[in-house]
Parts: C-alpha cells; structure tokens; sequence
C-alpha cells in the first residue's frame, strides 16, 4: 500500500513522533507548532506543550499564527507572565524538549535566525533570537525541524544566535546545568543525529523516495550518513487526516475574519 | 493616582522626543492606537524598548519616530519581516536606526529587574551565542557562592511605558487578563507610564490573585475601544490575523507604506486600527 501524500507532511509527521507521550515540550512557532500539535492529535495525547508567550499546558483546536494567539490562552491549563515563563518553567529545568525551527543551521546544529551576511551591514536581516538561545541549553534536548535545501544547511552559519554544538562542536563540554543539545534534526528529506563524539550531524535515515544524491545536493557541507543507514517509516493514514482537518481548521479560521 | 486623560493628552505630556519608551504587550493587548497617537504627534529619536517589535514598532520606525530599538524578536508573527525595520536597518530609510538584540529571556529579566528596582539582571543565558559579541551590553558574571557563569543585562528603566489592559475601575486601578506578557513589569519599571484601556468600569470583577494594577503605580489612564486592533484584546476582540498577513505587502513598498500611514493614521483618527473598512 502506498498512500500519497506530500515531503512537507512527511516531515511533519516524522517530526511529531519523535514526541513521546508524556513529554514537556517548548514549542516553536511554525513547522515546530505544527509537529507537536499534530504528536498531541495522535500518540501522545498526554504531551504538555508550553508557548514562550507564557501559555502553560495548551491544547490548541487550531494552529496559532502567532505564539500569543488568543486560541493558545484560552485552551491553556493556565496562563503565566513571560517572566515567570523564561524564568520558573524553562530555567527552572521544567521543560524536556525544546522544539525549534531556523533560518540556517550548520553541521553543528548551530542556529542562525540573526541575519545572512555581515552583522554591520547585513545583506538579508531576520527576525533575531527569540526564546531560542535559552530554549537551547535549558531545555533537557533539542528538537530541530525545517525544510533541506543549501541556503538554510550550511558548514558554517554566518552567526551563531543559538548554540547546537559550538563551531568546533566543543560548545557544550564542561559547561555546568546545560540540557544535552540537539539530539535529531527532521527535514523534508531526511532524520540526521549529531555523532555522538564529533557532535557532527550525521543522516540516520532518509524519508521514502529520497536518496543520498538529494540529501547531499541539499546540503552545503559533505554530509555523512550512518553505517546502518534507515528508511524513514511512512506516515499512516490516520496521521494524514488528522494534520490535513488541522491545517485546514487553520486555514479557515486564519482567512475567515 | 491615575489621572484621566484624553489620548492625545497623555501622549503629549509623558512622551517626548529622545525618550526611552516601551509600548509592551507579547503578541496581545499592543497598544496600536497610543503607537498611532505617538506617530501623529511626530516625536522623533525615540528609544523603542519592546521584546517582539511587531507591526506597531515597523510603522513607528517608518514613520520615522525612532532613533535605537531595543528588541529581541522583529518580525511579523506567523508572516515574516518586518520590512520598515529591515529597511532601516539594511538601507537606512527613512534615516538609520541603532539596533541593540537581546534574546526574549534576557529582555524578560530585564524588565523583571527593572520593576524590581534593580540596576541587572542576572539568569542562565547566552550560553554559545554570538549575541554577546554584537551587543556590549550583555556580560557574564560568576556566581559568588556556586562559581558558576551567569549572563547579566542591565535591568529596563523606559521613561515611559505604555501597554493596553481591559478595563480601569474609576479610581484608575486596572486588570490586565490573558496573555500578560511584561505589562505588569513594564509599568512599575518606567517613571511614568500610560494604560489605555478599552472601558472604564464601576468594578473591575477581579478574582485575588488576577493581574491588577493599581491606579497609584500607574501615570495616566486614556480610553481606547478597540486599541489594540490588529492585535486583540482577550474578552473583548480578536486579533486580526487576516491584516497581519496583509501587512506583508503594505509594509514591503515605501510609497504604500508612506499612503497607507496618511489614509490610517494622520487622517483616520478613528480607524487607528488599520482594518479594512
């Protein structure tokens, strides 16, 4: 049987397994959002997911645009300052994953949504940091998901706004009540994991239909792959539907007002 | 106490031109029609402070009201950029503006410390990040007991802070619900600060531990019905996500920017919240 079914929602689905039940989870806004709510519409309906904007335990019926939507406060178990948020739940040691999205990310799993170019004079400047620079490293691990291509995978980032593993991959040793970092990387292509003694990112397995000529051509340093190489598990047919009437719900809901 | 005034009154009076002013509210309850009220008075070299700059601070940096922002997130939430502020950063239009970025824990700490009465802020942050390079005022100090490495920031002390809440009772004691944000620390931070509020009320109905600020801690209260629009007001409106999307292409041109000021906030007095109408 083969259903069809797009790269994008096979990164999505691939991205909300790797949530398990139970989980505390900081999520992002975006492809993040969309990857844990759809975790929390499926196999782990007990997932506590908590937004920056201080919402606590929410159980959104639509996907937020923004991360202060109204949807996330009115279906939270309870609404806390962002003060309390950064301080209490992240640095407090609460949360176990912290699930990010990027603009770039380098073979270190080093985050970049600062700006391309020169910080003086940037030739493309983005949005900045966010919570992700303490999401990073006080969450217990990290969860990256974000679309391949060469202009977002790079050996190098032009900067640093949130720490995978430092630009010699040494970012993390001896550095006191720190979480373990980025432990996978989920794209439209592939699931890569750093090394664990180069904390270089490395392909585990690749999405059906992908082969490593495409992972390699959407990446802009030679990337390896693992000896026992996986084949990513399609998604079901009931993940499908469920993240199609999500996205849709969204979509109405967004345009309709 | 709390004084009464008129929108455009309390503008006058505790926002002049050079000064440091935080317009707060993450993501709800931001205070779009004092943001209006601010471009329409034409201050200019002002220190915008705000954690999530959003579509307020683009038009108040097209407008050409700010001379440094303060921030620690600038785009469009769920959209993208923010292109007044990336066209004054990146091309200096409509003059160059001083950036200083944080990251959202260390400018929540900041006005943490600020309320607190305290010069910093110290927590667990920029660990790795490259952030400290760029900003000179961000600095790692040990921990005097545990030796541990810890960032420090100075604490956020706006002349001026301003937010938008629900509602005020008559003695100008408000209640802010939902999504708060730093309101709260936002205000006790500031020397002076103004709450525009959606209506006055007999009883603000708060339960004992609901996020009330007392009229005494407060400068100056101005109704504003609907003066968070785009954004939203929890109770009482939604946020319209539908203009946040269509900001993308106001704000991407200069000459649309520049018409779409004119028609919605120097004339339109009363579409200060940029619907379509």
């Amino acid at each position: 049987m083969s259903l069809e079914y797009t790269s994008s929602e096979m990164m999505t689905v691939t991205a909300a397994r790797a949530l398990e039940n139970g989980t505390t989870c900081f999520v992002g806004i975006g492809l993040p959002s969309e990857a844990a709510n759809l975790a929390r519409l499926t196999h782990a309906p007990d997932v506590v997911l908590i937004y920056e904007s201080g919402t606590l335990q929410t159980k959104p019926d639509i996907l937020p645009l923004s991360i202060g939507d109204g949807e996330l406060c009115e279906s939270a178990l309870t609404t806390v300052a962002v003060p309390e948020m950064f301080r209490y739940w992240l640095q407090g040691g609460k949360v176990n994953v912290g699930f990010l999205g990027t603009a770039q990310i380098d073979r270190f799993a080093n985050l970049n949504t600062t700006l391309i170019g020169d910080y003086k004079a940037p030739k493309v400047r983005l949005p900045g940091g966010g919570g992700a620079p303490e999401i990073a490293t006080n969450a217990g691990e990290v969860f990256i998901t974000l679309k391949h291509s060469k202009r977002a995978f790079v050996k190098d980032v032009d900067f640093v706004t949130t720490l995978g593993f430092g630009r010699d991959g040494k970012g993390r040793d001896n550095v006191p009540n720190i979480g373990k970092g980025p432990t996978r990387v989920i794209t439209d292509l592939c699931v890569m994991k750093p090394d664990p003694d180069t904390k270089e990112l490395v392909v585990v397995s690749l999405h059906p239909g992908v082969n490593r000529e495409d992972v390699m051509e959407a990446t802009g340093w030679e990337i390896r792959f693992a000896d026992q190489l996986e084949s990513t598990p399609e998604p079901s047919e009931k993940e499908l539907e469920i993240l199609r009437e999500l996205k849709a719900r969204t979509e109405r809901a967004h345009t309709g007002e | 106490m709390a004084e009464f005034l008129s929108l455009h009154d309390a503008v006058a009076r505790y926002v002049q031109d050079s000064a440091t002013v935080a317009m707060e509210g993450f993501t709800h309850l931001i205070p779009f029609a004092a943001g209006h009220e601010v471009i329409r008075q034409q201050k200019r070299d002002l220190t915008l402070i705000r954690m999530t700059p959003d579509i307020i601070y683009d038009q108040l940096i097209g407008a050409g009201c700010a001379k440094k922002v303060i921030f620690s997130w600038g785009g469009n939430p769920g959209v993208g950029s923010l292109h007044r502020l990336r066209d004054a950063v990146e091309k200096g239009w409509p003059h160059k503006v001083e950036i200083l970025e944080h990251s959202h824990a260390a400018m929540a700490c900041a006005f943490e410390a600020g309320a607190a009465g305290l010069p910093m802020a110290v927590f667990r942050g920029y660990i790795g990040s490259e952030l400290p390079s760029v900003n000179d005022q961000i600095k790692f100090i040990e921990c005097p007991f545990t030796g541990e490495r810890l960032a420090a920031v100075p604490s956020v002390r706006p002349d001026v802070s301003i937010v938008h809440a629900q509602r005020a009772d008559r003695q100008g004691n408000v209640l802010v619900e939902g999504i708060v944000g730093v309101q709260k620390e936002a205000i006790l931070a500031a020397k002076h600060s103004i709450v525009t509020v959606e209506e006055i009320v007999d009883d603000l109905k708060a339960h004992p531990n609901a996020c009330v600020i007392p009229g005494w801690a407060i400068s100056a209260i101005a109704v504003a019905e609907k003066g968070a629009l785009p954004s939203y007001t929890h109770g009482y409106y939604g946020r319209s996500n539908r203009f946040y999307k269509e900001w993308d292409a106001i704000a991407r041109d200069r000459d649309t920017f520049t018409q779409w000021l004119d028609e919605n906030v120097f004339k339109g007095v009363q579409n200060h919240a940029g619907e379509n109408v």
